[in-house]
């Protein structure tokens, strides 16, 4: 907690099913919490839903957060709902501006860690420049949740030099990703109930939206596709692009970048990388010509500082991902199946 | 990372590979026996790379695929009916038993946790004093002094609600009833680096001995594995059968002495049944009478009836190397990761998935699909 925001004196140190009633609790959590710490002009006005305009097209996505445990080396649950949206729609070529923000808590969270989640979730939509304009609070049962589960939803407006589309994937385009992968995944398996082991891994949860803006603006149409691949990893958004575009996609495994740490603790885990969650990384598929350019162009932005080529898109096996194995052998990498669980030897 | 990276190198795999095929002028099946070297193969794509003579054969070294189906309906049954919380590696989860795997329990609301360490699971039930916790004791030579520490350490707490249920294999009797069995024709062996790295070496030069057949105690990284191919057509080449160690870096011919007595202390030698495979004599660990109110087995009566495997499914044949995981006409059709029929399509050190999810096997299964 930042002592530049304490939170506020209250009549209550957890939240009870009375916060979700709408009556008076409601509307002390709401004013003295959420409306205090998010302010803006469309949601001042404390009306059923946010009016606005939005000249041009925009993007359109919702995600919803419940992860466990809600605090985490690197961040929380509300740095993540809003870095989550944001994300998104910068994958969608947008610059993110509205969200929505929907809680819902179990009885008995500590308003001090919903304080604490607050907070995140100011500081991080101050940092992506978006406003949240209208939302929602629920509260259910105790044993009915795991503490706090948090949807957002947001609008983004298109930006003009962005022509990002699936069909613009080809034979020749270049697979770029933006950074060390494997990092969040691993940073929540470390202190995972049974699985604890020590280590300095932080989740790379953070807004994408200005190095992807930055790339936009400069090279336009050459970015044909932008995904971020968070659950299930890179394989399986690799995966879904080349069953969806129905070209084969071939990655060299020495370029693609990862940690030491967190290559050793997959290594101790039994989980492979390719398939460990991300909070903070995105892929690109772009024109092969410029792919060197915006790799060193990412590489400038301090989240973006070990950006690759890492991989190309090819007409040889149709859907399905190939790698170079690190010793120069083929193998063929599937899209995750079920849960990815450690392996003991 | 130190002593991997190494390992790992392009160059050196390259030099070893040439030298594999430099030496190779006729056919031989070799069998890599652990699950975590058949994983290294694969992943790596060394398969395709070997010379067309050498054929490597994927043993039976898969603690998940070798695991009875009565042990892990009974694990299940734990878990619903006798409300205890099930604690076990996280590869087990998956594997599809008479009905169900341990997945669709948890899904169903009994309390079953993957841990990564035995240890943790007494602390689980330091943690829940009014609960029963049965950690499930599967691997090989591996796993078993680290589950034999948890009896000793819930010993030494006192700790009474602890037990573990045991399915631990051994690898020698192992590779002897691969010798055995009629149909297979293997040439020489890959053993498994970390089995020996807790039980040493000694008890693989009379097999060498009594088969004529070289045995080669072989690590996981590709040049080990590599390595350790090169030394066993070497000596196939050579008309030689002796025991070799290619993982001397981590594997001394004793063992690790404390582990053993760990194991020693907890557990003694009997018959076991093995999924796909059969009985075994001499081929698993049970825990001591003297500790038996850590056993599972002993604390609580339960009376499963031995399930049946699934008839389509040939696992035993590929457990033994008799058959390829493609030689199935289920593979990649009716078995398949997301639906397992047998347990080798299951933990991703099984022949069948780690074909399945990395070999070219795939693209053979679009083209037909």
């Amino acid at each position: 907690m930042t002592l530049s925001c304490p939170m506020p004196k209250l009549d209550f140190d957890k939240i009870t099913l009375a916060h979700g009633g709408g009556g008076t609790l409601t509307n002390q959590l709401l004013e003295k919490g959420v409306f205090k710490l998010l302010e803006n002009d469309l949601l001042d006005t404390h009306h059923d839903g946010a009016v606005f305009n939005i000249d041009g097209p925009i993007a359109f996505t919702t995600d919803s957060f419940v992860i466990s445990p809600i605090f985490f080396p690197g961040g929380d649950i509300g740095e993540l709902a809003i870095n989550g949206t944001v994300n998104d729609l910068a994958m969608c070529g947008a610059k993110p501006v509205y969200l929505s923000l929907a809680f819902i808590l179990e009885e008995g969270l500590l308003m001090t860690e919903f304080w604490e989640i607050l907070l995140s979730i100011q500081k991080a939509s101050e940092a992506a420049g978006v406003k949240i304009v209208t939302g929602d609070t629920k509260v259910v049962e105790h044993g009915k949740g795991d503490k706090i589960y948090i949807n957002t939803t947001g609008v983004g407006s298109i930006l003009p030099s962005a022509d990002i589309n699936l069909q613009r994937v080809e034979p020749g385009d270049a697979i770029i990703v933006s950074n060390q992968i494997a990092a969040h995944g691993i940073s929540i398996m470390s202190i995972r109930e049974g699985l604890e082991f020590e280590s300095d891994i932080l989740s790379d949860t953070r807004p994408l939206h200005k190095p992807v803006q930055d790339i936009i603006e400069k090279y336009g149409s050459d970015i044909h596709l932008l995904k971020d691949p968070t659950r299930g990893g890179m394989a399986s958004v690799l995966n879904e692009i080349a069953r969806d575009s129905k070209y084969g996609i071939y990655l060299d495994e020495k370029k693609i970048p990862i940690d030491g740490q967190v290559k050793g603790a997959c290594e101790i885990l039994g989980l492979d990388p390719l398939y460990v969650a991300n909070e903070g990384v995105f892929m690109g598929i772009v024109k092969a010509e410029s792919a060197d350019a915006i790799v060193s162009s990412l590489q400038d932005d301090p989240s973006c500082a070990h950006a690759a080529v890492i991989g190309h898109v090819v007409e040889e096996h149709p859907t399905q991902v190939v790698i170079r194995s690190g010793i120069g052998g083929k193998r063929i990498v599937n899209m995750l199946v079920g849960q990815q669980l450690p392996r003991i030897c | 990372m130190k002593f991997l990276t190494e390992y790992r190198d392009e160059e050196l795999a390259q030099k070893y590979l040439k030298k594999i095929h430099d030496i190779t002028t006729q056919e031989w099946n070799i069998m890599e026996v652990c699950g975590g070297q058949t994983h290294g193969l694969v992943k790596n794509g060394i398969i395709e790379m070997l010379p067309d003579q050498v054929t490597m054969i994927h043993g039976p070294g898969c603690h998940v695929c070798v695991t009875p189906i009565h042990l892990i309906d009974k694990a299940i049954y734990l878990a619903e009916e006798k409300g205890v919380i099930l604690c076990s590696f996280g590869d087990m989860l998956r594997v599809t038993c008479s009905e169900r795997s341990l997945l669709d329990a948890k899904a169903g609301g009994a309390d079953i946790r993957i841990l990564y360490s035995p240890l943790e699971a007494v602390s689980v039930a330091q943690a829940n004093p009014d609960k029963e916790v049965v950690f499930f004791a599967v691997g090989f030579e591996t796993t078993a002094p680290a589950n034999a520490l948890s009896v000793i350490h819930a010993h030494q707490l006192n700790v009474k609600n602890y037990s573990i249920l045991t399915s631990h294999v051994l690898v020698p009797p192992a590779m002897e009833a691969v010798i055995n069995d009629e149909e297979s024709n293997i040439s020489g062996f890959l053993a498994a680096g970390h089995v020996c790295t807790i039980m040493g070496i000694s008890e693989y030069g009379p097999i060498v001995d009594k088969y004529k057949i070289p045995i080669v105690v072989t690590g996981f990284e590709p040049v080990d594995l590599l390595h350790g191919i090169y030394m066993v057509v070497s000596q196939l080449e050579r008309g030689v059968h002796e025991l070799e160690n290619q993982y001397s870096r981590v594997v001394r011919s004793e063992g690790n002495v404390k582990a053993i007595e760990t194991i020693k202390e907890v557990f003694e030698v009997q018959d076991r049944v093995w999924r796909g495979m059969g009985s075994i004599s001499e081929s698993g660990y049970e825990v001591k009478s003297n500790y038996k109110e850590f056993d599972a087995n002993e604390k609580f009566d339960v009376d499963i009836i031995a399930a049946e495997e699934n008839a389509d499914c040939i696992a035993g044949q590929v457990l033994k190397g008799i058959k390829k995981p493609v030689d199935c006409p289920q593979f990649g059709k009716k078995c398949k990761p997301e639906f397992p029929l047998g347990a080798p399509m299951v933990s991703s050190e099984g022949a069948c998935a780690a074909y399945y999810h990395f070999h070219q096997a795939s693209q053979m299964i679009e083209s037909i699909a």
